[in-house]
């Protein structure tokens, strides 16, 4: 656990005159589980948005490895990237939704499947191997065959997490992923990324305003504010010794609300 | 006498039901008109459509401007258009293709905007899943938006299909001999307007309501969901 997977250096993004994403330095290393936090607006969301690729920057250079993402090297200078160079890099990583964002016509097993025979060009039988054991893994061998509105909240988000894996990504992305999730149906969707935070060699981003596992799965708490890291620590020194003002105040309404 | 069928004034009766072929002579003119129009209008639709949604405004920007002249003028003067003043130019086309021509392209303006509201009203996420898991844009297109945007097309497009229908009459303004038109040459030679128009009044209704019925049970019997992909 030494070299960094991922590297903002200082990245601005701008939607119009608001500035999301401020002058923002911020590395994960490999293998390494890190959460973000911090109020609404706050850019956070954003980062992981640009690590997917589905949102660019407007200024910096954010790295993957010992590659630009958002730019290529041609001729010992960065041009921006080509939709070929954001492909390559896409492959690396997978994110998770807040609205699951599964594909409503797809059967739960073409879901997962769709993208490692399209894109990946495994076989059929290849892919539906991996799938099953995907399946397995987050507890939904049983559903491949049905649809997603068929399924409650809880076991679409946990589709939509067998369906990022199946790309084999070395990066996952978490985007508030139980925040669309009726309460009940939370602690089935936590369980699953909690088991995924096991892996040694998975490099994983969460995005979450589920305070108490963010404590229990990630290596390091950023707290984000304005487009910026404001605080960063490991869980148990961020969350009981803040040494900001403001994350002080957004932990107290956090914890105040549950 | 029109299209060698004789017409029978014994009654009223006898007269409608003589003068029936051959106003199905004329429905036929109207549906194969009717079809004509729509395939025309299908195609340049979808073009339109594309090209509006193309990021490039120098593209975009004249399809915007062509479907907005097209639905702001009135059908009649494109067809008077297209009929007297393209053959000034050398396009001299037979009636019934001029007029078939005019309707594809009155309606295609309106098409372009089902295609267009039916492919945006699939979901931004949608797209960013897609994306996320690296598919390709005409793979994205083809597998995910389209079999979610067909089931919300379709049914608009049987609507403005029954609607060309009801808009092939004004053909019969440039010798068209659709079912209207033949109707009122029965007329003009009978001197009984009523019989044959309320006739064609009659059909006209069978024919939209059936329709339009078409139209319902194909809206229930596509998926909401999209078109399943197993």
């Amino acid at each position: 656990m030494s070299e960094s997977i991922i590297k903002f250096d200082k990245v601005v993004k701008r939607f119009g005159s608001l500035t999301v994403i401020d002058e923002l330095d911020f590395e994960v290393k490999r293998g390494e589980k890190v959460t973000i936090i911090g109020p609404s607006g706050s850019g956070k969301s954003t980062v992981l948005r640009i690590l997917m690729t589905l949102e660019s920057i407007s200024d910096g250079v954010v790295w993957i490895g010992d590659e630009p993402l958002w730019h290529e090297q041609k001729n010992g200078s960065m041009v921006p990237a080509s939709e070929a160079h954001l492909r390559k890099m896409r492959g690396q990583l997978g994110m998770v939704f807040q609205q699951f964002n599964l594909f409503p016509h797809m059967t739960v097993l073409r879901n997962i499947t769709e993208a490692p025979v399209r894109v990946g060009k495994l076989s059929k039988a290849e892919a539906k191997d991996r799938a099953e054991e995907l399946l397995q893994m987050v507890g939904l061998s049983d559903q491949a065959n049905k649809y997603p509105h068929q399924l409650s909240g809880g076991q679409q988000q946990r589709v939509g997490i067998a369906r990022a894996l199946a790309m084999r990504p070395k990066i996952m992305l978490f985007d508030e992923p139980t925040s669309a999730l009726d309460p009940e149906l939370v602690g089935e969707v936590l369980n699953v990324i909690g088991q995924l935070a096991e892996e040694h060699d998975l490099t994983m981003l969460l995005v979450t305003h589920e305070m108490r596992f963010a404590r229990e799965v990630s290596d390091r708490v950023c707290f984000f504010d304005r487009g910026k890291i404001k605080e960063e620590a490991a869980p148990d020194e961020l969350f009981t010794n803040p040494k900001e003002e403001r994350t002080r105040e957004f932990l107290k309404a956090v914890l105040e609300e549950k | 006498m029109l299209f060698g069928i004789e017409w029978d004034r014994s009654s009223d009766l006898a007269f409608a039901i003589s003068i029936f072929p051959i106003l199905m002579r004329g429905l036929w003119v109207t549906i194969q008109a009717t079809f004509l129009g729509f395939f025309v209008a299908m195609i340049l639709g979808l073009v339109l459509a594309a090209l509006k949604s193309a990021p490039l405004k120098i593209i975009s920007w004249p399809a915007y401007a062509i479907t907005e002249f097209i639905r702001d003028t009135p059908l009649l003067i494109q067809l008077f258009f297209l009929y007297y003043v393209l053959p000034e130019y050398g396009l001299v086309f037979p009636a019934f293709i001029t007029g078939a021509l005019a309707l594809g392209i009155q309606y295609s303006a309106y098409l372009s905007e089902v295609y267009r509201a039916g492919i945006e009203a699939v979901a931004k996420g949608q797209h960013e899943a897609a994306r996320a898991l690296n598919l390709t844009g005409l793979r994205t297109f083809t597998h995910v938006v389209l079999p979610q945007a067909i089931p919300r097309i379709v049914p608009a497009m049987g609507n403005y299909l029954v609607s060309i229908m009801k808009d092939v009459p004004i053909l019969s303004v440039v010798t068209v001999l659709e079912m209207l038109n033949v109707a009122q040459i029965i007329g003009d030679r009978t001197f009984n307007y009523l019989i044959p128009l309320s006739m064609v009044g009659g059909i006209y209704l069978v024919l939209t309501i059936v329709a339009s019925a078409g139209v319902r049970l194909l809206d229930n019997a596509l998926p909401k969901r999209g078109l399943p992909l197993k």
